[in-house]
C-alpha cells in the first residue's frame, strides 16, 4: 500500500488514539509516539502500529500517534483507517475472524 | 429455551471507550452502531473499530449485534463485507420497508459467508421498521427470512414519516407497536421496542417499558446504561407471579396424574393457555437467573 498524502484517524478522547500517517521518500517506518501510559504500554502500542502497517504492506511512512489509553483493537483500527485514508484506497481486506 | 433480549444497549461504533466498557452494564445484548450515531466522514473509521473490537475483545455470553447502514445508502454492503467476517451474533438492518430489503441484505450476507468459509445461515439478522410503509409491511418482513431473530420499531424516523412527534404516552406509536408485535409473534420471532430518549425521566421510561411488556414485546433498545436495571425489573417476573405460576404447574401436574387435562386452582379453571403462560413465566425467570449469574 502506497501512502500518497496525509491520513489521520482517531480522536483526543479518553481510550482513543490519533494516528497520523504521511508519505516518506525512503524505505522504513519512522514512528513518533506520545502516550500518557508510555512507560507501561509504549512498546506494545508501537508494536501494534508497526504490525498493522506491515499487514497492510506499508513500508514507507512517517507516523505520528498521540495515545489516550487506547486498547490494542483501537490502535489497530485507527492505524488502518489512517493508512487507507493516506493511500486514498477503499480496497479493504477483511479476514474471517480477524487477525488475532 | 430462546435467548433473553430484555435490553439491547446502543453503543456508537466510533467511540472506543464505550465499545470497551459495553459489557459491564449487564444488558442482554450489545448493539454496536455504524448508522445514525456515526458521522458520514467517520463511517470507515467506525467500521474498522467495530470489526477490530468484535474480533479481538471478549464480551462473554452477551449477544452481539451490529447495526449496519441500509443498503440504499451505498454504505451497507461495505459494512457487511467487514461485519459478517467479524461474526457478531446478529446484523441489524435499519430502515426496513419491505421483505425485499431483508432478502437483498440476506443475499449479500450469504455471498460473504460463502466467500469467507462461514457456514451459510450462521449470521442472524434483525430488521428495524422505521416508516409508515414498513409498519404496513410488518407481516411480510417478519416472515421474510429464517435468519430473523426479531423485528424492531425505530420510532424517531417513524414519527418523522407520520409528520408527528413523540409523546411521553406514546399514543403516536400504538398502531406501529401493535402491528410489529403481532407480526413478530405470528412469525414466531421476537418483537423489540424502540428507545426511550429522555434518559432523565425514569418514571416515564418504566411506564413505557411496563406497557410494551404488557403488549407482548420481548425487550427494548436502551441508549443509556442507567435504563438497563429498571428495564430488567419490569421484564423479570415478580415473586408473587412466580408463586402463582408454580401453583398452576403443580395443579396441572396433579390433574394430569389423575388423567385430566383441566384443573382448578382456588376456584379458577386452569386450562392449556393458562399453563402455557405459567410455563413461559417460569422459563423467563430461569433465564433471567442464568444471565445474572453469568454477569457476575
Amino acid at each position: 500500500m502506497e501512502i500518497k498524502k496525509t491520513g489521520v484517524a482517531g480522536t483526543m478522547e479518553s481510550s482513543d488514539i490519533i494516528v497520523r500517517i504521511e508519505p516518506k521518500e525512503t524505505e522504513g517506518i519512522e514512528l513518533e509516539l506520545e502516550s500518557a501510559v508510555m512507560q507501561q504500554y509504549g512498546r506494545q502500542i508501537e508494536k501494534v502500529i508497526r504490525e498493522t502497517l506491515s499487514e497492510l504492506g506499508v513500508t514507507k511512512a512517517y507516523v505520528n500517534a498521540t495515545d489516550k489509553g487506547a486498547l490494542d483493537c483501537t490502535v489497530a483500527a485507527r492505524t488502518q483507517a489512517a493508512a487507507y485514508r493516506a493511500a486514498e484506497s477503499t480496497d479493504f481486506v477483511w479476514k474471517f475472524g480477524g487477525v488475532k | 429455551m430462546s435467548r433473553l433480549r430484555r435490553s439491547m444497549l446502543f453503543v456508537p461504533g466510533n467511540n472506543p471507550g464505550m465499545i470497551r466498557d459495553a459489557h459491564i452494564y449487564g444488558s442482554d445484548s450489545i448493539m454496536f452502531d455504524l448508522e445514525d450515531s456515526v458521522a458520514i466522514t467517520e463511517k470507515d473509521a467506525a467500521r474498522f473499530l467495530v470489526y477490530e473490537a468484535l474480533t479481538r475483545l471478549h464480551y462473554g455470553s452477551k449477544e452481539l449485534v451490529v447495526r449496519i447502514n441500509d443498503l440504499s445508502s451505498g454504505l451497507g454492503v461495505a459494512d457487511l463485507e467487514a461485519i459478517v467476517r467479524a461474526q457478531p451474533d446478529v446484523i441489524r438492518l435499519p430502515k426496513t420497508d419491505s421483505a425485499k430489503d431483508v432478502i437483498e441484505c440476506e443475499r449479500e450476507i450469504e455471498r460473504i459467508e460463502r466467500e469467507a468459509g462461514i457456514p451459510v445461515g450462521k449470521t442472524g439478522m434483525m430488521a428495524a421498521i422505521e416508516s409508515a410503509n414498513g409498519v404496513l409491511n410488518a407481516r411480510e418482513i417478519a416472515f421474510s427470512s429464517k435468519r430473523l431473530i426479531g423485528i424492531a420499531l425505530g420510532a424517531e424516523d417513524y414519527v418523522t414519516d407520520l409528520k408527528t412527534t413523540r409523546s411521553p404516552e406514546g399514543i403516536e406509536l400504538m398502531f406501529a407497536r401493535g402491528m410489529i408485535v403481532n407480526a413478530a409473534k405470528a412469525a414466531g420471532i421476537m418483537a423489540l421496542d424502540t428507545v426511550y430518549s429522555d434518559v432523565n425521566n425514569e418514571e416515564g421510561f418504566i411506564a413505557e417499558a411496563t406497557m410494551i411488556r404488557k403488549m407482548g414485546f420481548d425487550g427494548k433498545s436502551v441508549i443509556n446504561p442507567r435504563q438497563i436495571a429498571p428495564l430488567h425489573a419490569v421484564f423479570t417476573p415478580s415473586e408473587k407471579d412466580l408463586m402463582k405460576a408454580r401453583a398452576i404447574m403443580e395443579a396441572i401436574a396433579e390433574a394430569n396424574a389423575r388423567g385430566s387435562g383441566v384443573a382448578s386452582l382456588k376456584g379458577k379453571m386452569i386450562d392449556k393457555p393458562v399453563v402455557a403462560r405459567a410455563q413461559y413465566l417460569l422459563e423467563m425467570a430461569e433465564r433471567a437467573k442464568t444471565m445474572t449469574v453469568e454477569d457476575i
